[in-house]
């Protein structure tokens, strides 16, 4: 019943309920806010501490580094908005550039390579997707399941094995610039992919309903919004972009093993909540995932330019994903609070009148 | 709005104020050191933690150079390509790299290159093209040999010997066990024989029946080569329950953590494997000449590696660390909690 009186709570949202509608976006710019600063902190320590940091060959170049699992972090927020959740996203990768490496030892061309890399991404997503929207599965058991099957068959084909040969054009993908500038290929894709998940999100009614199924599936159920289709279409475009992560990595490391982007599902899932999107669904927004895309980005990279070790990087990480999950439940609980305290108030003066 | 544009102020003013404090810090300047890298496969493993300490003892000997140790907490491609981005933003002079994989390195160690970084690997190489220099602990000729003249000195230059392999189809132990045979024609071995090479598949259990089953075969067994860090343990063990310590000596490739007690109780006096610390050391002495133009890593090409010697650079950037070093009870205990 809990989800009842949340989405009798998220409606009195949508309604131009005024009061509400002002500390909504105060705490959603509040969040960002937290971010932004975090990203302002990093940027002053780092310049600090090394000449290297603030160096725009530099800054670019390092989005080589996350660009791949900040495109799998984009679909990801339309998974963990409506509730589900994706685990299975680094082995569609692995099953991806296997496909890839397989067509590639065929003699395929790089068009078709990033056909069949984009759609055996898809394939994969849509079985997940069945399983999930259609049969009614829970999507961390089912994901639980499909990612040891997807990267369980490059593992059967390749042992310790590894596709190495890739046609001349095929490294422009994860190696290449935009004509002579410094920005990469792989960055720019992200930016423009961001751009798009966002209008999706927040500018059409597939991203609204997203919200409400996040918020209460059953209601959305009954309020006509077709949840079965969108979680099917949430699970397949999460395969796709998984598959154009998975051009990209094959194309920058120009070699497929079967533990390839091993871990990438934790990254992934790690900025989409760092970014301000509640785990259990029904909030957030784009804005605060790009961000949280550039804030632990540009951490690695600056404890890499101090050469601080892989393990100081991790707890960091950690605790950084503490802060995410604990601060807006707090804030939200003292809200709840004084709301309560409000409406005590109220009732005592209805009271007294 | 507003409130946007005031940070964005704000932070365009902190921001310039970082980039002014920092050209007057460059300015400032220090005693200028090339800074080595030691990327290896992964972090909290003793191998590589022994690796560092080589690299930290070349860098004090050659004293223009500063060994930094760096990897990723988990063994893959990935995170090492991370570190190698991270290392060109900031300009380190040379990397030495072990890899995770021999060919999905080779962009960015390209990129590296191209940015006036010497690369090169070690331990675990990467394909050619994609480094300059690839360090190799031994070769078979010298491992092969070395195991003969260590059993010879633990039975006097006499006596049967038998070997305790891994496969009969292991590409390396084979090769060892062809230079071993080239070994013992030398005059000073003309009392000593190979008797048998029983194969032990590393495989702790068979590897422990065919060390006894040699014993029982040969009564007056002198001594057991057995050139697998699997089948040395075994051998030890089954030299040990036979009670044959002492009469029957044995030698092999073995890891000093899993045989630190047969050395110290001298069921096996010595034996031999590839020193880490040796090759950090080495790889710090070839990046050094690398970056100081000594060498450019071609064939032909010669490093003075301190107490290594000469290393030659052979086809392909190969180089050849040399013979493997030998463990006693003397220095055992401290590679033991290495690796």
């Amino acid at each position: 019943m809990a989800g009842y009186k949340k989405s009798l709570v998220d409606t009195s949202r949508l309604v131009s309920d005024k009061t509400t509608m002002s500390r909504i976006v105060d705490f959603i710019t509040r969040w960002e806010f937290i971010i932004f600063a975090l990203i302002v902190f990093e940027a002053i320590v780092f310049s600090n501490l090394t000449p290297y940091f603030l160096d725009t060959f530099n800054l670019l170049n390092t989005t080589f580094n996350f660009s791949e699992k900040a495109i799998l972090a984009l679909p990801m927020i339309f998974i963990i908005l409506s509730g589900d959740i994706d685990i299975s996203v680094a082995a569609i990768i692995a099953l991806s550039s296997f496909s890839m490496g397989f067509a590639a030892s065929h003699g395929a061309e790089t068009g078709t390579l990033i056909v069949v890399g984009l759609v055996s991404g898809l394939a994969a997503g849509l079985f997940n997707g069945v399983f999930v929207a259609i049969l009614g599965m829970p999507s961390i058991a089912v994901t639980l399941a499909t990612q040891s099957i997807f990267r369980g068959i490059p593992q059967a084909f390749l042992e310790d094995q590894a596709y190495t040969h890739y046609p001349e054009g095929f490294g422009y993908f994860g190696q290449g610039y935009i004509g002579n500038t410094m920005l990469p290929f792989e960055f720019f894709l992200f930016l423009v992919l961001a751009v798009i998940t966002g209008f999706v999100l927040h500018k059409t009614t597939y991203g609204r309903k997203l919200y409400a199924i996040g918020n209460s599936a059953t209601a959305s159920k009954f309020s006509g919004i077709p949840v079965r289709r969108i979680r099917m279409i949430n699970f397949a475009l999460t395969g796709l972009f998984a598959g154009i992560a998975a051009v990209l990595l094959t194309s920058r490391i120009g070699s497929t093993r079967p533990n390839i982007a091993l871990g990438y599902e934790l990254e992934a899932i790690t900025l989409v909540v760092l970014g301000g999107v509640s785990i259990t669904g029904g909030k957030g927004n784009i804005v605060g995932v790009v961000l949280a895309v550039f804030l632990l980005g540009y951490l690695k990279f600056g404890m890499a330019l101090l050469n601080m070790s892989a393990k100081v990087m991790i707890i960091t990480t950690g605790a950084l994903l503490i802060v995410a999950v604990l601060i807006p439940e707090f804030i939200s609980m003292r809200k709840k609070k004084n709301k309560l305290k409000k409406q005590k108030n109220d009732e005592n003066t209805e009271e007294v009148a | 709005m507003k409130k946007i544009t005031a940070i964005i102020l704000v932070l365009s003013v902190v921001l310039t104020g970082m980039v002014f404090a920092n050209g007057q810090k460059d300015a400032s300047g220090e005693a200028k050191k090339y800074k080595t890298v030691l990327l290896v496969k992964s972090l909290g493993n003793g191998f590589f933690e022994a690796v560092r300490d080589g690299g930290l003892e070349a860098a004090k000997e050659l004293g223009d150079v500063e060994s930094i140790y760096m990897g990723p907490s988990a063994s893959t491609a990935e995170g090492q390509i991370e570190i190698i981005e991270s290392l060109i933003a900031q300009h380190v002079d040379a990397i030495a790299i072990s890899a995770n994989d021999r060919d999905a390195l080779i962009p960015v160690t390209k990129k590296a290159m191209k940015a006036g970084i010497k690369v090169m690997s070690f331990d675990s190489g990467i394909n050619v093209g994609g480094r300059l220099v690839d360090l190799v602990p031994s070769v078979e000729e010298l491992i092969g040999r070395q195991q003969v003249q260590l059993i010879a000195e633990l039975t006097g230059n006499k006596g049967k010997i038998g070997i305790v392999s891994s496969t009969s189809q292991a590409t390396n132990q084979n090769a060892w066990i062809k230079w071993m045979y080239e070994e013992i024609k030398k005059p000073e071995y003309k009392d000593m024989e190979i008797v048998e090479v029983a194969y032990g598949d590393d495989a702790a259990d068979k590897s422990y029946r065919e060390a006894v089953g040699l014993m029982q075969k040969y009564p007056d067994l002198a001594g057991i080569i057995s050139p697998t860090t699997i089948g040395v343990l075994a051998s030890a063990k089954a030299i040990e329950d036979e009670g044959k310590q002492g009469k029957v000596q044995l030698t092999g490739l073995g890891l000093p953590s899993e045989m630190q007690h047969y050395i110290e109780d001298g069921t096996c006096r010595q034996m031999a494997l590839w020193n880490p610390i040796d090759l950090g050391y080495t790889s710090t002495y070839i990046m050094e000449a690398l970056i100081t133009g000594k060498i450019s890593g071609k064939e032909g090409d010669k490093v003075d590696a301190g107490r290594m010697g000469m290393i030659t650079i052979g086809k392909d950037g190969l180089a050849v660390m040399g013979t493997p070093f030998v463990f006693n009870k003397d220095n055992i205990a401290k590679f033991a909690a290495m690796f």
